[in-house]
């Protein structure tokens, strides 16, 4: 397949932020410098410092010798990564795989996507118009190589665009440092009158590779596309996902659930015909302010069942905040697992069709805000109460042990032991009477102890005596008792649950 | 008032139970010999334990609440005998899951809903009751208002689940559409002359309200897996061995 790669080089990304940012800064000469052994070093000037002569690498002092009004900023740290990871994620619009190359650079992978805007030049000019539009000098190109639609895009002088198969000529006028290559190598090419890349791209390769080093053949062959270069996307590229574009923004309630019914039939037909099912999905909602919103949904078993899913991402859209409007959907099936054709019956008794219906309710229990969690335990081979049971791993999940009967167990048990005051005739018999908030109880029936030991390998602590007591009132308790009876200690005593 | 012959009052008798049937108070085809509540069930219209309605438990004191929540468990062990599926929406996830195993309940076969207000619970026991896959659905709530209650009901008649809705210590009590409301208190457990130890679980059954039946007052106990009335207390060496009290 014919592959093809746009270079975006932003000439001043960083004052150019900064001038967005404060539109004072537009019209004085500023730099940006951080501290470099002790010396402030400019790392970024706009074009009215560069004019008078200001360029990155000079040190502040200097700069200030030569302009005295010279606004000097200093360089927040990792700014330039969190710009271009931002731009890149805003082109995501125009290409699902878009790359950052640092220090003021993007690539992106255009294969397949420029005729959607009708072309290469349409395509290019968009993306063009739209960033000088909010403020940033940008040059950008356009090739079949990363290597040389960057080459262009730096150092071009005419056409952006260079067709398959011209980068030998497109490349031939430019100098050696459009190859990306380390200084000492660009230093001793010009030291060698070798100005041009055409004057050394037809040397033989082992002469190149013994005088400049491996990196100069293999910087040159990526950029003649006789050798592979790849880019690491900013996102993940995920193999279910559908697009639609909005020609107009979109605002309203209604239109964002016409594009998800759009969206999601596209991509179930796609998952029904490979026989899986979504378990998990996202919905991107790309924004005219150049601002992301996304909403995911679960659902607890495969399913391509467009009207459950759709009614799972109704219960969202209260969350999407269109402000001027969203211009691009991007439905993304982020967890596919293969759907049974057959469903099997989960639980006794109940046969298989119906549990379609309950698991679409549980999908849309659990998708609402106001719900925390919805969960199934199973037993688990645990004696300390709160981990004598775990959360079902999925709907479907069979108890591989028996839960515990043999014990007497509270109905209610209280999330943290609620320490009482009590009073014991003999060590290790059950109390005779407790308080708990303030009310006595006079114990009329115990059972009791049952020892339940921590378990040491978790958790640190005592061990606790538990009693299932009963008052007067029939009001039936279960209490615990702390560690051991220690002489000259007070025995700690909790009230941990109500039985039935 | 003028006296009813013997005739017109049975041709009265038989209208209203022809009334109660199309108001959906039928034996369940499930359930032909009732869910085990014994006594009970005769204070229902057509002695029948209405299932697809909503049946709401007054429970003033942490106690009363635990009380209910075994007694609740007690009926949802009868409605699931043959399988299927009940719901437990709470805000507090207070219910100790190994625990209704004692009741009969397959703790697996709950779904526990845990919601951050009391209106998230009101909408999800809304939705639960709605599906009629479902077996039941209790919900721990502690104001409903009559409205909120109507809805409900609505949606149980057409579903025919069997809604449960758990008011603990509710500030108003008020009027509300359910089909019966239900008081459970703690009594005194019974053990045999003489012996230690605590006897297994004993209420008073109070029904406040039943439409169309007779509210009273019993006493039962839970034992041997099932509620006994506890005027005719059981023997222990009549159980079956594993149903006895260990502890």
């Amino acid at each position: 397949m014919e592959r093809r790669f746009a270079s975006i080089w932003f000439r001043h990304l960083t004052t150019d932020w900064l001038a967005l940012r404060q539109p004072a800064l537009r019209n004085m000469p500023f730099v940006l410098a951080e501290p470099v052994h002790g010396r402030m070093v400019i790392t970024a000037a706009n074009t009215l410092a560069e004019t008078q002569g200001i360029h990155a690498g000079m040190v502040v002092a200097d700069a200030k010798a030569a302009i005295p009004d010279l606004q000097v900023i200093d360089y927040p740290p990792g700014l330039i990564e969190k710009l271009l990871e931002a731009l890149g994620l805003w082109c995501i619009r125009y290409t699902p795989a878009v790359a950052v190359a640092p220090p003021d650079g993007l690539i992106l992978d255009t294969s397949g996507c420029t005729h959607l805007w009708g072309g290469e030049r349409p395509y290019l000019k968009e993306i063009v118009t739209r960033l000088r539009d909010r403020g940033y000098d940008v040059r950008m190109a356009i090739a079949d190589t990363i290597g040389t639609a960057r080459a262009i895009a730096y150092y071009g002088k005419d056409a952006p665009i260079i067709s398959s198969g011209a980068e030998w000529d497109a490349l031939s006028p430019l100098p050696p440092a459009a190859l990306r290559l380390e200084s000492d190598t660009v230093h001793r090419l010009r030291k060698l009158g070798l100005r041009t890349i055409g004057s050394f791209m037809s040397m033989p390769r082992t002469a190149l590779r013994r005088r400049f080093g491996p990196e100069l053949v293999e910087r040159l062959e990526q950029a003649l596309a006789q050798k592979d270069e790849y880019i690491q996307p900013l996102r993940p590229i995920p193999p279910y996902t559908e697009r639609i574009p909005c020609l107009d923004p979109i605002r309203t309630a209604t239109g964002i659930e016409i594009a998800i019914q759009r969206l999601l039939e596209m991509l179930c037909k796609r998952l029904a015909n490979e026989g899986k099912g979504l378990r998990q999905a996202t919905l991107y909602c790309h924004r005219v302010d150049g601002k992301m919103v996304q909403v995911a949904i679960r659902t607890s078993r495969p399913t391509a069942h467009v009207p459950h899913i759709f009614k799972l991402f109704v219960l969202k859209i209260p969350q999407i905040e269109p402000a001027l409007g969203i211009e691009l959907f991007i439905i993304e099936a982020d967890k596919v697992e293969d759907a049974d054709p057959v469903q099997n019956a989960l639980w006794g008794g109940v046969p298989g069709p119906e549990d379609t219906a309950l698991t679409e309710l549980l999908d849309k229990l659990a998708g609402k805000t106001g719900i925390l969690r919805v969960s199934r335990y199973l037993p688990d081979e645990h004696h300390w109460p709160e981990r004598s049971f775990r959360l079902a791993s999925s709907i479907g999940e069979n108890p591989t042990t028996t839960w515990c009967e043999d014990r007497p167990r509270p109905t209610r048990l209280l999330a943290k032991p609620e320490p009482i005051e009590v009073s014991a005739p003999v060590p290790d018999y059950p109390p005779m009477l407790f308080r708990y908030k303030g009310e006595v109880h006079p114990i009329r029936k115990a059972d009791g102890p049952e020892r339940i030991e921590r378990e040491w390998w978790m958790d640190k602590g005592e061990h606790r005596d538990y009693y299932q007591v009963e008052d007067d009132g029939g009001r039936r308790y279960w209490l615990f008792r702390s560690g051991h009876y220690t002489d000259g200690q007070p025995q700690r005593w909790f009230l941990h649950g109500f039985f039935a | 008032m003028a006296v009813l012959s013997d005739d017109k009052r049975k041709l009265i008798g038989q209208l209203q139970k022809h009334l109660l049937r199309w108001q959906g108070f039928k034996p369940s085809e499930n359930h032909p010999e009732g869910i085990g509540l014994g006594p009970i069930e005769k204070a229902f219209p057509n002695t029948i334990f209405p299932m697809g309605s909503i049946h709401e438990f007054i429970g003033t004191t942490p106690e009363q609440t635990a009380a209910t929540s075994g007694f609740i468990g007690g009926v949802l062990a009868a409605l699931m005998r043959k399988g299927g599926v009940c719901l437990w929406i709470s805000t507090s996830n207070r219910l100790f899951p190994p625990a209704i195993k004692l009741f009969g309940v397959e703790p697996d076969r709950v779904i526990f809903i845990e919601a951050r207000r009391e209106k998230d619970v009101l909408w999800a026991l809304e939705e639960a009751l709605k599906c009629d896959r479902l077996i039941a659905a209790v919900a721990e709530l502690r104001e409903m208002d009559f409205s909120q209650s109507l809805r409900l009901q609505l949606a149980v008649e057409k579903s025919r689940v069997t809604g449960f809705v758990l008011r603990s210590n509710p500030l108003r009590v008020g009027n509300t559409a359910c089909a019966a409301r239900w008081h459970i208190t703690p009594l005194p457990s019974e053990v045999e002359e003489g012996m230690p130890g605590v006897g297994m679980p004993k209420w008073g059954v109070q029904l406040l309200k039943v439409r169309n039946g007779n509210p009273g007052y019993w006493e039962i106990n839970w034992s041997a897996g099932q509620f006994m009335d506890a005027s005719k207390p059981a023997k222990v060496s009549e159980l079956p061995m594993r149903n006895r009290k260990i502890g």
